[in-house]
């Protein structure tokens, strides 16, 4: 499956395994992307870290 | 007839830790929906759609989300992992203080001040230095570590100057020399399963920081201690957060309610993923339904 990152138009390879939601980092130009479909594939900028995320 | 209730899964981000936990659940064909905390939302009179679920796991990314789906399922009677009231208190470090307090567990100096003049009392009563923390939040973000009153004037005063409520809510702990490490042990039920080392030079030993981890053993007093902090905060899929202190012992740094095991997992061989999923079935009387080891 493949994608383009919406930032830079790079061409992105998704792994099997891959999920909805999942977050990719674009291998040209380092944005986080997250996988928002898998039929087709689409990818979107990741939402910003906010101030009450993470364990 | 209807569906027989199944496990809801609230999520942010799909992290590593989620994948394990899907694939997990469908090796033993578990009945469950992921619930993408985007998305969501509650006609607080008509709890009927969220009744197809027999409980909802919380791996929400969000405090904030997590516990406002929490309340609003436990209000319906419908059970969360974990509960609202363990959420509330895991998330805010001032409620997870005062829980082990309560309860008697070893901690660090803690002081809780609402306005400059106050915090900065309460600093100089623990001594320099000391480390800020803001009451919500997690992988090391606006930690402060105040050698000295200009640095604790300085900081306290952009704080206040924020605007948000919540920066103005100083919690100050006394610093602890760690040697290079802390301790997270996580908690299913009343077993401690997995512990890890979290080694970093910088005195910040977040593994989102860039710690790095090592098997920690799981001892008797280590695993006494994290059973007894998991009590105080209501029990449940915890994350317990410790340092070793050379004349105190253990001392209980942070209880996380909705733990992050992407590094304990691999560096202990520890299945903590699969561990969970048969916690969670059993929890939400769903273990018949499933294969549960």
């Amino acid at each position: 499956m493949q994608s383009n990152c919406p930032e830079c138009d790079a061409v992105i390879t998704l792994e099997d395994g891959t999920e909805v939601n999942e977050i990719l980092v674009c291998p040209d130009c380092s944005s986080e992307l997250e996988v928002t479909a898998l039929e087709p594939p689409a990818l979107a900028p990741a939402p910003m870290e906010e101030e009450d995320w993470g364990e | 007839m209807s569906a027989a209730p199944r496990l809801g899964i609230l999520h942010s981000r799909v992290r590593v830790e989620e994948k394990w936990i899907f694939n997990a659940l469908e090796a033993r064909g578990a009945d469950y929906a992921r619930i993408d905390d985007s998305r969501v939302h509650f006609d607080l009179e008509d709890p009927g759609p969220w009744r197809q679920y027999a409980a909802v796991w919380l791996r929400s990314l969000s405090y904030t989300r997590g516990l406002y789906v929490a309340r609003l399922l436990n209000s319906w009677g419908i059970p969360t992992i974990n509960s609202a009231a363990v959420v509330e208190t895991c998330g805010d470090k001032v409620a997870t203080s005062a829980a082990l307090a309560a309860a008697g567990l070893p901690q660090l100096q803690t002081r809780v001040a609402f306005s400059v003049e106050a915090a900065l009392e309460a600093i100089e009563e623990i001594g320099y230095p000391v480390v800020l923390k803001p009451p919500v939040g997690s992988w090391g973000r606006l930690l402060a570590k105040i050698n000295d009153r200009d640095a604790a004037e300085a900081i306290l005063d952009h704080k206040a100057t924020l605007g948000a409520v919540q920066h103005s809510v100083f919690y100050i702990q006394e610093f602890h020399e760690k040697d290079g490490r802390d301790i997270r042990v996580i908690v299913i039920g009343d077993q401690a399963v997995a512990g890890l080392y979290r080694k970093s030079a910088h005195w910040i030993t977040n593994t989102a920081r860039g710690a790095v981890g090592e098997a920690c053993p799981i001892t008797p007093e280590l695993a006494d201690i994290c059973q007894q902090a998991a009590q105080a905060v209501g029990g449940g899929l915890l994350g317990i957060d410790l340092f070793e202190h050379p004349e105190r012992g253990y001392l209980i740094n942070e209880i996380n309610h909705s733990t992050e095991f992407h590094t304990a997992q691999p560096v202990t061989g520890v299945d903590i993923a699969d561990l969970m999923v048969d916690h969670v079935l059993q929890t939400a009387g769903l273990a018949q339904s499933a294969r549960v080891a």
